[in-house]
């Protein structure tokens, strides 16, 4: 079981607010991603239901249970810390092993849990190598390692991803995927890249300034984003938003349309069009940055397959009528 | 680019650092030679280097006419004891100033570094007399307690740097793992800050061997370490240098070797965390 239950929380580190009071509930068995640009209060905000800092006011509740001034180690969570915070001086199978050490498991169940977790996470060959012998992806798989034979209520990853590069992310992004799907277990994951949002989430919580801006799942947030913030956080590339007479036609202060959502075609006859100034050639998709269209300095439009478009040449664009997003004078969605 | 250096500017350098280690080891040198040489060649002018009769005459005197194993076990428990009990106290205290930092703990440290400043004869009264009071003159215990307490500064500046470089959040790691607080010091914080516990314990077992003041001052004979072995050959009957030069050296001999043997660390511990 795992269900966290968050009531009027807050957090302030002296004088300054980081955190001010908000609710926010996270069902048992659920894939949770707080994202928001760095600074938001997502990490605190993950630290807060950890236990490694405490709650300013609020309240804190796992199944039920009031945790709010229980110590982390009591809280049945696990973290896994960007860092991987692995024990330099212990072996793999010791850091793998430590929590069931503190637990006061017996040595024999120790090594019989260790060596399945190894087994899941492909470390079988190197339980007795310490982790300055690892790879960037090895230490992380230790670091899960470890938290997967507490079997915790629930996971706390703080960006376990950002210190590995691309290929490898993607690897370690499926596997935490499949984790999930195995264990069945919460997990609550922070991220600032809204791509790991989008692509593990069940539910994401988009942070601003420690305030929550949407709460949903990942097509919720494409398809309806709350507001400016989200809707220009979520999506990438980003939406184009544009202002003005273009807006007011569709009765808005702002209008946003998504990459995806605007056909290029022949400028005669097409609503908008402008002047391709850089087009990037991906093979599976074309992406155009096209000026001059008196709508905003650059709309970026991304086609499916290969568009023969070059630098300089004329485009029309449509946009998806149905897919145009509507915004109010103060950034809030209109229905 | 690295900066070209010819062959002879480095031998100019290596030989001017040589010069100076030289010199900075020539006292040392001279006793050990002089401990050697018999009274009147230690005091022959134009004095003689190498070329005289070297004699083991003086060490024999030297350890007929006092018990050298009695001031060695003396120096031995005074420096290991307050070392051991420093390190006691100051590996929670520097954990809790590292980790757990409050409003006060910078001044805190300046403060207990500035009690290194004041003269120690500005306390000698006092101590003395807190020693008579409790009739410990002349006591081993009272000896690492003091020494303890002078050294305590040094010892939590020197655990509190290295601390500091120990990421946090292999700490917090521990804390989620379930570990105590008694376990996250013992488990994770001392295995990995072991290299800076030890040039700490190295630099402060040197420090109280060769502490001076307080040494001779609060012991006579019971407590007396090598510090006052040597002191007892300077002075009442006239000039000995032959002998106190095979005192001094035989004093020195034991710390001396486990300099020589622990060179790397001690580097480390005098550069005081500076270099990472």
């Amino acid at each position: 079981m795992g269900r966290i239950t968050l009531n009027q929380v807050s957090k302030s580190f002296g004088e300054t607010q980081v955190i001010p009071p908000l609710d926010l509930t996270i069902e048992d068995g659920e894939f949770a991603v707080f994202v928001g640009p760095s600074g938001c209060g997502k990490s605190t905000l993950l630290r807060l239901i950890a236990g490694l800092e405490d709650v300013t006011s609020g309240q804190i509740e796992i199944d039920g249970g009031d945790v709010t001034d229980v110590p982390p180690a009591k809280r049945g969570l696990a973290m896994v810390f960007q860092s991987y915070a692995l024990y330099p001086h212990m072996s793999v199978a010791k850091n793998i092993a430590f929590p069931l050490r503190m637990a006061g498991m017996e040595k024999a169940d120790q090594d019989a849990r260790v060596a399945r977790a190894a087994e899941v996470l492909n470390l079988t060959d190197y339980l007795d190598r310490r982790p300055g012998q690892l790879s960037g992806g090895q230490r992380q798989r230790v670091a899960i390692g470890r938290a997967i034979v507490r079997e915790p209520a629930a996971f706390l990853f703080d960006e376990p991803l950002s210190n590995l590069d691309a290929a490898l992310r993607h690897g370690m992004r499926m596997e935490i995927g499949e984790l999930h799907q195995s264990l069945e277990t919460t997990m609550i994951y922070v991220t600032h890249d809204q791509v790991e949002a989008m692509t593990m989430a069940d539910k994401i919580v988009v942070l601003r300034a420690g305030v929550i801006e949407q709460v949903g799942s990942p097509l919720d947030l494409y398809r309806a984003p709350r507001n400016l913030f989200v809707a220009g956080f979520i999506g990438s590339p980003t939406m184009n938003l544009i202002r003005g007479a273009e807006a007011e036609k569709h009765g808005a202060q702002t209008i946003g349309v998504r990459p995806e959502h605007l056909v290029p075609g022949d400028p005669d006859g097409a609503p908008w069009s402008g002047t391709v100034g850089l087009s990037e050639h991906l093979g599976s998709d074309t992406f155009l940055h096209v000026h001059g269209t008196g709508l905003a300095d650059s709309i970026t439009v991304r086609a499916d397959g290969e568009v023969p478009l070059r630098h300089g040449d004329r485009v029309g664009l449509t946009p998806n009528v149905e897919r145009i997003h509507r915004f109010d004078g103060d950034g809030l969605r209109l229905a | 680019m690295a900066r070209a250096v010819s062959t002879r500017t480095r031998i100019a350098w290596t030989a001017l650092a040589w010069a100076i280690a030289f010199l900075m080891f020539f006292p040392i040198l001279w006793t050990i030679l002089t401990s050697f040489k018999t009274e009147a060649e230690a005091i022959a002018s134009p004095p003689n280097f190498i070329a005289f009769d070297w004699t083991l005459e003086n060490y024999g005197v030297v350890q007929e006419r006092s018990d050298y194993m009695r001031y060695l076990w003396n120096s031995v428990i005074i420096a290991g004891g307050s070392t051991l009990l420093g390190i006691l106290i100051a590996v929670p205290a520097a954990w809790a100033m590292a980790f757990v930092p409050g409003r006060f703990t910078r001044d805190i440290l300046m403060w207990m570094l500035s009690t290194k400043m004041l003269p120690a004869v500005g306390v000698l009264y006092p101590i003395y007399l807190i020693c008579i009071e409790l009739g410990v003159l002349d006591n081993r215990a009272a000896l690492v307690f003091i020494l303890m307490l002078i050294n305590l500064p040094i010892i939590v500046w020197m655990l509190y740097t290295y601390f500091k470089e120990i990421p946090g959040e292999i700490l917090e790691a521990a804390r989620m793992d379930g570990a105590s607080l008694r376990s996250e010091i013992l488990y994770v914080l001392t295995p990995m800050a072991i290299p800076g516990i030890a040039s700490t314990v190295l630099l402060n077992f040197i420090l109280a061997w060769n502490e001076a003041f307080w040494t001779l001052n609060l012991t006579s004979v019971e407590a007396a370490p090598l510090t006052a072995f040597i002191a007892s050959y300077s002075s009442p009957e006239g000039l000995f240098f032959a002998k106190l030069s095979a005192a001094s050296t035989m004093a020195i001999a034991p710390i001396l070797i486990l300099g020589w043997f622990s060179q790397k660390q001690l580097v480390r511990g005098l550069t005081f965390g500076a270099v990472k």
